[in-house]
């Protein structure tokens, strides 16, 4: 056999680099593909600053494994010990404060920049094809995101860590037949305990290295199709695009700091403001809390499970609000992506987004009267939107002409 | 390889891949196996309890499997108000003298069938709902003096655990 056959298969050892660099290069291709997808990447030139959360978003990912693990040197898994020792984080060990309320604040910022890319995604239509699975690994990560956040609120086991996890890993019990079961098989126990703190800490850690993996995956898929834009329109020459770097790193850079500021203001002034004080008392597995909330990123979700009035259709609601985003690339029947030149589908996704927050606001006002009719109406236009409104305004609106990137540009300026 | 040959591979990959398949299943079942609660934490499902300082009207509340149950020593018109009543208002129906096994005594699980806060009711003090047994503050529910469900969210009755009476003023749990 000749090494000719095997041309196109064998990798060759060339690199553009020499030296080490190209030393190293030629053997991991790392050098050249960073270069490609990071340095020169064409990106459309006229992002907005809604492009820059997914980047702060990650930012905030980076952020939350290292606090993450400098807690987890100090942390103890243990019904007895846990609450405790993160009372010694806060007390006892140095800067052990500034760490813990690092963390605990990031997930919230976490969520606001995820919230906003999400609405960016929706706005602009960068859901539409050929994006599809960018979109779906990102909502992926989102149900990550919110299974992780999850499982960490429950680690200080406070008042709030305690029933909140025990109403959380009830939801399970709703499931016919071996709902029990499973339930007494997720814990490891007949109720949340020593046993489920241990596996939540395991799993805690988990889940966040699986969204590290979910965000290569995002990012891989992104750079076949390249960013979506205002105009929801594919650049047409290298004139309408610019490098990634340094164009979109300063740019991203900029918006992050701005984004990390407010965050600073938060956890030096108000640490505490977005974490409720019952769970600075220790779980007592005998008394519940009068009112129990979920963390503000949970509430939208909390209100469409209360809004049914049955225990497993309320469970089904909650989880299919979320995979039912995952179906919009199909249902969406628009040929034009961008909700800038979508006169009647722009107004249902602006509705979308004040929806979400009037869903978060009765989430976490108590499930009586009033509050349950709107949260009723609010569920009721979550699944309107998804499975009617795209579909039906797809072919009832006459959408604009949607602008090169070039015309956007020059129209914004005049 | 010739055509007449391809049924039989066929049936070599087939099994293979069966069997395979089966071995790998079955590796899972000590992974699954040893989620559930161990021998240490099985060995506490059992707890006595002496009931002889309760008087008529007061309740105990007990640690059970982790859970706690109430143990509600009952007044004549609680057991009076438990038994007038039509099963057909009933959500979940169920008749007072199928959930005790002594009338003045109901002992029952203390957890919301909804999704497992502890209802309100056992001291003096709290609010006991709209029908004089139980209220959880978590979304709602209202039980009356047999702890069945009358009013909000939870599907069903507090659970009556297994019991037995030792003698007449101590009973086994579990």
């Amino acid at each position: 056999m000749s090494s000719n056959e095997l041309q196109g298969y064998k990798k060759t050892l060339n690199s553009p680099y020499t030296g080490i660099k190209g030393w190293i290069d030629s053997r991991l291709p790392l050098i050249r593909m960073m270069e490609a997808e990071y340095l020169k990447f064409p990106v459309p030139k006229s992002l907005n600053y809604f492009w820059s959360f997914g980047g702060i978003a990650m930012f905030c990912l980076i952020g939350l494994i290292l606090t993450g693990i400098f807690l987890g040197f100090h942390y103890k898994p243990s019904a007895d010990d846990a609450f405790d020792s993160v009372e010694r984080i806060m007390r006892d060990v140095s800067f052990g404060w500034l760490i813990r309320y690092l963390h605990a604040n990031l997930v919230s910022f976490f969520f606001i920049a995820t919230f906003i890319h999400i609405f960016r995604a929706l706005y602009f239509g960068s859901y539409k094809a050929p994006r599809e699975l960018v979109y779906i690994f990102g909502l992926t990560m989102f149900m990550l995101m919110m299974a992780t956040a999850f499982l960490g609120y429950t680690l200080p086991w406070g008042q709030m860590s305690y029933w909140g996890a025990t109403v959380i890993t009830n939801l399970f019990s709703a499931i016919p037949v071996v709902g029990d079961a499973i339930l007494t098989l997720l814990l490891g126990d007949f109720t949340v305990g020593d046993s489920a703190v241990n596996r939540f800490y395991v799993l805690h850690w988990l889940l966040a290295f699986a969204i590290v993996g979910l965000v290569v995956f995002h990012v891989i898929t992104l750079h076949m199709t390249g960013s979506n834009n205002p105009t929801g329109t594919e650049p047409q020459s290298w004139d309408e695009t610019v490098s990634f770097h340094p164009y979109v790193t300063i740019k991203d850079l900029n918006a992050t700091i701005f984004f990390f500021i407010i965050l600073a203001f938060i956890l030096f002034y108000y640490p505490n403001i977005l974490g409720h004080s019952d769970n600075y008392i220790k779980a007592n597995p005998m008394v519940t809390p009068a009112h129990i909330v979920p963390e503000w990123y949970f509430l939208p979700f909390y209100a469409i499970l209360r809004a049914i009035p049955d225990k497993l259709g309320g469970v089904i609601a909650m989880f299919s609000s979320i995979l039912a985003l995952g179906l919009l690339p199909w249902l969406d029947t628009s040929k034009v992506r961008s909700c800038l030149f979508r006169p009647i589908w722009r107004y249902c996704v602006l509705l979308f987004a004040v929806n979400f927050l009037i869903l978060m606001y009765v989430g976490g006002k108590p499930a009586e009267g009033l509050y349950v009719l709107i949260s009723r109406i609010g569920t009721a236009y979550w699944f309107l939107f998804i499975f009617v409104l795209a579909p039906l305004v797809g072919f009832l609106e006459t959408p604009r002409q949607p602008l090169t990137i070039t015309n956007y540009l020059q129209s914004k300026k005049a | 390889m010739s055509d007449s040959k391809k049924p039989r591979r066929d049936f070599i990959k087939l099994s293979a891949m069966t069997l395979g398949g089966v071995g790998a299943a079955s590796l899972l079942i000590p992974f699954i196996s040893s989620m559930n609660p161990g021998k240490d934490t099985l060995a506490l499902a059992s707890t006595e309890i002496d009931l002889s300082p309760l008087e008529e009207g007061q309740s105990l509340t007990v640690i059970w499997r982790g859970k706690p149950v109430f143990i509600k020593h009952r007044t004549k018109s609680e057991i009076d108000s438990a038994r007038n009543i039509s099963l057909e208002d009933l959500p979940d129906a169920e008749e007072d003298s199928a959930r005790v096994q002594k009338d003045n005594w109901l002992v029952v699980l203390g957890v919301c069938t909804h999704l497992g806060c502890v209802p309100l009711g056992q001291k003096a003090s709290d609010t006991k709902g709209d029908y004089g047994g139980w209220f959880c503050p978590c979304h709602g529910s209202h039980y009356d003096t047999s702890g069945r469900i009358r009013k909000g969210p939870a599907p069903t009755n507090l659970p009556v655990p297994p019991y037995v009476f030792l003698t007449d003023n101590r009973i086994k749990i579990g």
